[in-house]
């Protein structure tokens, strides 16, 4: 009885403080919104509208055929029209393209022969994610009906058919926003009494270590969940992000993994001794989550140690869970696995925080 | 947890009879190689305000922090109101208030909202936390900046909110570390006053300070210096049993009298009051008329008269802090 008031007093506390700090007030609307528009708009890994030119030294009806429906591919935009594979050179040279389609004059002749490519394909190398999509446009052309060769490989891409980027982004970037606000927040949530010497007077009265954690974490799952809620409706509306799975199962998962970010944020409080020193220990935390957990690059694509790494993160595990739920429309029965180790994190980061918080100030 | 529970609720009978408040025996505290409290043997009456007199560093916060259980001592054993400290703190901390030496009540909250976040802490009914609010809102003038944050208050009235919000629940006994260290002069009588309220009330208060003023109104006080307890008793006690002599003396050059005297071996310290030095000599100095009269006339100097006074507690505290020869 007078633990949950205690605990009361805290949690209200925390409120009164939260509504008042305006900069963290902030922070919950704004640092979602500012990523997601950032990684919808902004960041793409399949670029299309790459700047382009050819030169078509065959000028046949083929071949002009051939450049127009490169063009519509979208994924080059003719800019500069070249009279020679040297001038191509020139402009790939100076920058103004990444792509230079070369149709030799014999274009005719030696699509119709087996083994030899009908033209030629120069890509700006320098920057991987045009060298990918360009590659990419090669091998439409190896398989485009130009060949007159049947495709070896008929590809068909499930879930995300159109290879848009935000719809394989948003959920991920779910992850990543809770993974930064929520750490941050707690990280912060005892350091900051310490630094503004309330926690001695704090420590001082019958409030319990458990009490007092507990109460530190409660304010910030409501905010968790308001953030999911800001990134689901401004994913679906901007971006049409499809939502395949349960609406709750979403919800649950979410509040899994804000408790498991926020006991770890704690942790991160109990360790530092300043302020500063939690926004660094944050980052040790949400840098690998972006680069390893596969939200940026293949999990698949990792050397087996940086998998490893991955695995000791909460997002990677959050990451299979939720693009399972929103993308592939998963049950959380067939994700259970995953969620048991969130579970995991959960009580590990617990007890550490709780165990190293003492009443004591050495 | 149940058994460990009744364990730990249980007083020291000894404790409880004996009308102390606070008993502590060779508590010692290192940080480091730094001794910041050394050997200190302790007894504070029940119902008394006893005083920690001592300059910054002396380890006065140092030895309340482990008093109240917030610092484990190096060595030493502590019972505080019958409990056993620091095995029994948390039993401790629903009979105590603490006043820190920085404000440390929420800056960003209300005076009414810290007041009500404490009373909340400290399990307070409904009803008696009303009460209880209400009546230290008067009893310290609060009426006025309830509804201010606490951050916009002056050093005055942030010392009489940290000190309304340690007294909510009614502690037996308060430890203040220095509380009117950022109070003007007529706050700090006004604060004083509220103590001896308290202290009719039954309340034992441990408090900490660096005015002699203050000391001077204390039932009993330690002067602890450099971690050491050098002199402990009241204010007339410690004055009367002074192994020191005081002598006032008047001249018209009083700084070169003073520097001529502190060549003297048996002179402790001089103190310039106007123009009069109020010189300590050490108890070896059989005549201190005499010996002052000669060592002025060896130095060429003059004074107009050189009387024996009655020592006071600043003539204590200045003996037992730097009369001491350091190690």
């Amino acid at each position: 009885m007078s633990s949950a008031q205690r605990i009361m007093a805290v949690i209200r506390k925390e409120i009164i403080q939260l509504s008042r700090d305006r900069l963290t007030f902030g922070m919950i609307v704004g640092i979602p919104t500012a990523l997601l528009l950032l990684f919808g708009y902004a960041i793409n890994m399949d670029p299309r509208h790459l700047d382009a030119a050819f030169a078509d030294l065959s000028a046949t009806a083929a071949s002009r055929q051939f450049v127009m429906d490169l063009s519509q591919s979208q994924v080059v935009d003719f800019r500069y029209r070249a009279g020679s594979a040297q001038e191509l050179e020139e402009l790939l040279q100076s920058g103004k393209i990444s792509v230079g389609l070369l149709v030799p004059a014999d274009f005719e002749r030696r699509r119709l022969e087996d083994g030899r490519a009908a033209a030629q394909l120069l890509i700006d190398g320098s920057d991987t994610v045009v060298q990918a999509a360009a590659t990419r446009l090669g091998q439409m052309i190896n398989t485009s009906p130009y060949q007159y060769q049947p495709a070896l490989l008929e590809i068909r891409t499930y879930y995300n058919p159109e290879r848009r980027s935000p719809v394989n982004t948003v959920p991920g970037l779910i992850g990543i926003i809770l993974t930064m606000t929520m750490v941050l927040f707690t990280a912060v949530a005892i350091v900051r009494e310490r630094e503004r010497g309330n926690l001695e007077l704090l420590i001082a009265t019958p409030v319990r270590t458990t009490e007092l954690m507990l109460a530190k974490i409660a304010p910030y799952v409501v905010i968790g969940l308001v953030q999911v809620t800001l990134i689901l409706v401004l994913g679906n509306l901007l971006f049409q992000v499809p939502i395949r799975g349960s609406m709750l199962d979403v919800y649950l998962l979410a509040l899994i993994f804000i408790i498991a970010n926020l006991a770890i944020g704690l942790a991160i409080s109990t360790m530092a001794r300043n302020q500063f020193q939690a926004m660094q220990l944050t980052y040790f935390i949400l840098l690998p989550s972006i680069l390893l957990s596969g939200f940026m690059f293949p999990f698949s694509g990792m050397p087996r140690l940086a998998q490893w790494i991955a695995e000791l993160l909460p997002m990677t595990h959050f990451m299979r869970l939720i693009r399972g739920v929103i993308l592939r429309g998963a049950k959380l029965e067939e994700l259970a696995g995953e969620l048991a180790v969130l579970g995991l994190f959960i009580v590990v980061a617990m007890t550490f925080a709780v165990r190293r918080f003492t009443k004591r100030l050495d | 947890m149940t058994q460990t529970q009744s364990h730990r609720e249980e007083k020291t009978a000894v404790e409880v009879t004996s009308g102390l408040a606070i008993r502590a025996r060779g508590l010692s505290k290192n940080f480091g190689k730094v001794q910041a409290v050394r050997e200190l043997d302790l007894d504070v009456p029940k119902n008394r305000i006893y005083g920690f007199l001592g300059p910054n560093g002396s380890g006065k916060s140092t030895t309340i922090r482990m008093l109240c259980g917030l610092l484990t001592p190096s060595a030493g054993d502590i019972t505080v109101l019958g409990w056993r400290i620091p095995e029994q703190a948390e039993a401790l901390r629903r009979e105590v208030g603490y006043m820190t030496q920085k404000f440390s009540l929420y800056e960003d909250l209300t005076a009414l909202e810290n007041l009500r976040f404490m009373a909340n802490v400290h399990s307070l009914s409904r009803a008696r936390r009303r009460e209880r609010i209400e009546s230290v809102t008067g009893r310290y003038q609060l009426e006025p900046f309830l509804r201010q944050y606490a951050g916009t208050l002056s050093g005055g009235q942030r010392q009489k909110l940290a000190l309304a919000a340690a007294t909510l629940h009614e502690p037996h006994l308060l430890f203040l570390d220095e509380p009117t260290s950022a109070v003007d002069p007529e706050s700090r009588r006004g604060f004083w006053e509220t103590l001896f309220d308290l202290v009719a009330e039954g309340t034992t208060i441990l408090v900490s300070t660096h005015y002699m003023d203050e000391a001077e109104r204390c039932h009993a006080l330690a002067i602890l210096d450099q971690g050491r307890l050098v002199a402990q008793g009241s204010p007339d006690e410690l004055a009367r049993s002074i192994d020191a002599k005081v002598a006032i003396v008047e001249s018209t050059q009083p700084r070169r009298v003073s520097a001529a005297l502190q060549k003297q071996e048996c002179v402790v310290s001089s103190a310039q009051i106007g123009n009069t030095l109020r010189i300590l000599l050490s108890k070896e100095a059989s005549d201190p008329q005499e010996l002052i009269r000669s060592a002025v006339a060896e130095a060429g100097l003059e004074i107009e008269s050189c009387e024996s006074a009655q020592a006071n507690l600043e003539d204590v505290f200045v003996a037992s802090t730097r009369g001491r020869k350091q190690p």
